[in-house]
């Protein structure tokens, strides 16, 4: 048996109104421990106001090895961005 | 000096943050997982920022033109009035937590009647630290509950330090002369209120932990008067080694 305290993933909010983004991972035993981790170990210079924790072996992550079909197919397809278009002047912060 | 009882007043509990605060601060980089040596340290730091505010109060109302540096740097074992509960060794994690335990169900209900005192000054201090008791409390609680409700090692263990530092729950919450002039004064708060609320908590903690409560209520005294432990030297040597050795020394 894995002696050690399962890994958590760790998703900082860093103001009202953005993303959770990923911020790292630790070891907790339980939910409860690893938000009071995360908080005492992602938190202590005002990096956020909300913290969400999933156990690490809850992630389903593609895999490396199928880059090529995955992603590569996308890359040729220019098109896909809305980079055709001509903006009015008046536009800004596009 | 203005008002000596409440410069006594202010030291007691300077002396305490402080004292734990260093206490703590030997886990830095010792802890014993990666998680929880961040947690001791920043709870070290947070009790060293209380201290400093009382001290810096303290130092004004001093009239020595002296600082908080010279309050915590240079003076000497008998000079400090912590009680003996903060000077008590780290042990293991279990008795670190426990410690911590007894200390936060006194200071953060200590803060929350503090917020109403009569001075400024020391109602504003409260109100921020009480903030970051509030967190002390829950992380030494859950810590308890955790390791009393968890194998039985961890239970055996925890349970030997509330054994042992039971003697030494009681002596915060004592009241000496310089609490019963501040309170009297309006500017201190009363201990008997805290005790109350602190007692319930304790009990409803340790009852979740499924730890057994001591029998008896014997407590060890002294260090609010300046009787510490053989504990409090080392603590002093380690921590004033610098400022003794080479005076006036800065980073």
């Amino acid at each position: 048996m894995n002696k050690n305290w399962p890994l958590w993933e760790v998703f900082i909010r860093s103001k009202a109104g953005l993303n959770h983004k990923h911020v790292g991972s630790l070891h907790a035993a339980d939910a409860d421990m690893a938000i009071q981790n995360a908080r005492d170990v992602y938190t202590r210079r005002n990096e956020g106001v909300s913290i969400w924790v999933v156990e690490s072996t809850n992630i389903a992550a593609s895999d490396p090895a199928d880059s090529d079909q995955m992603y590569e197919p996308a890359k040729d397809k220019v098109y896909r961005h809305p980079t055709f278009y001509n903006l009015p002047d008046e536009l800004k912060h596009m | 000096m203005q008002d000596q009882n409440k410069f006594n007043y202010i030291i007691q509990q300077a002396d305490n943050c402080l004292i734990l605060g260093q206490r703590l601060a030997e886990l830095c980089g010792h802890g014993p997982v990666l998680e929880q040596d961040i947690a001791t340290t920043n709870i070290s730091l947070d009790l060293i920022g209380q201290a400093r505010l009382f001290y810096q109060y303290a130092a004004e109302l001093q009239e020595e033109g002296k600082t908080e540096d010279d309050l915590a740097y240079l003076r000497d074992a008998w000079d400090f009035k912590n009680v003996l509960l903060v000077e008590q060794p780290n042990g293991d994690f279990g008795k670190t937590i426990f410690r911590q335990f007894l200390y936060d169900t006194f200071s953060c209900y200590f803060y929350e009647e503090l917020m109403k005192s009569s001075d400024e000054r020391l109602a504003s201090i409260a109100a921020k630290s009480h903030k970051e008791t509030l967190y002390h409390m829950k992380w030494s609680g859950d810590w308890v509950i955790r390791l009393g409700d968890g194998t039985e090692e961890s239970h055996n263990r925890i349970q030997q330090s509330v054994n042992e530092l039971w003697s030494y729950k009681d002596e915060i919450i004592s009241v000496n002369a310089v609490d019963q002039e501040a309170e009297k004064a309006g500017y201190g708060v009363s201990l008997e209120l805290i005790k109350e609320k602190r007692n319930e908590k304790i009990k409803a903690v340790l009852e979740e932990a499924t730890l057994t409560t001591p029998e008896g209520d014997y407590a060890h005294k002294g260090g609010k008067e300046g009787t510490h432990s053989e504990h409090l030297g080392f603590i002093l040597a380690d921590l004033q080694f610098l400022q003794r050795a080479y005076p006036g020394n800065e980073w």
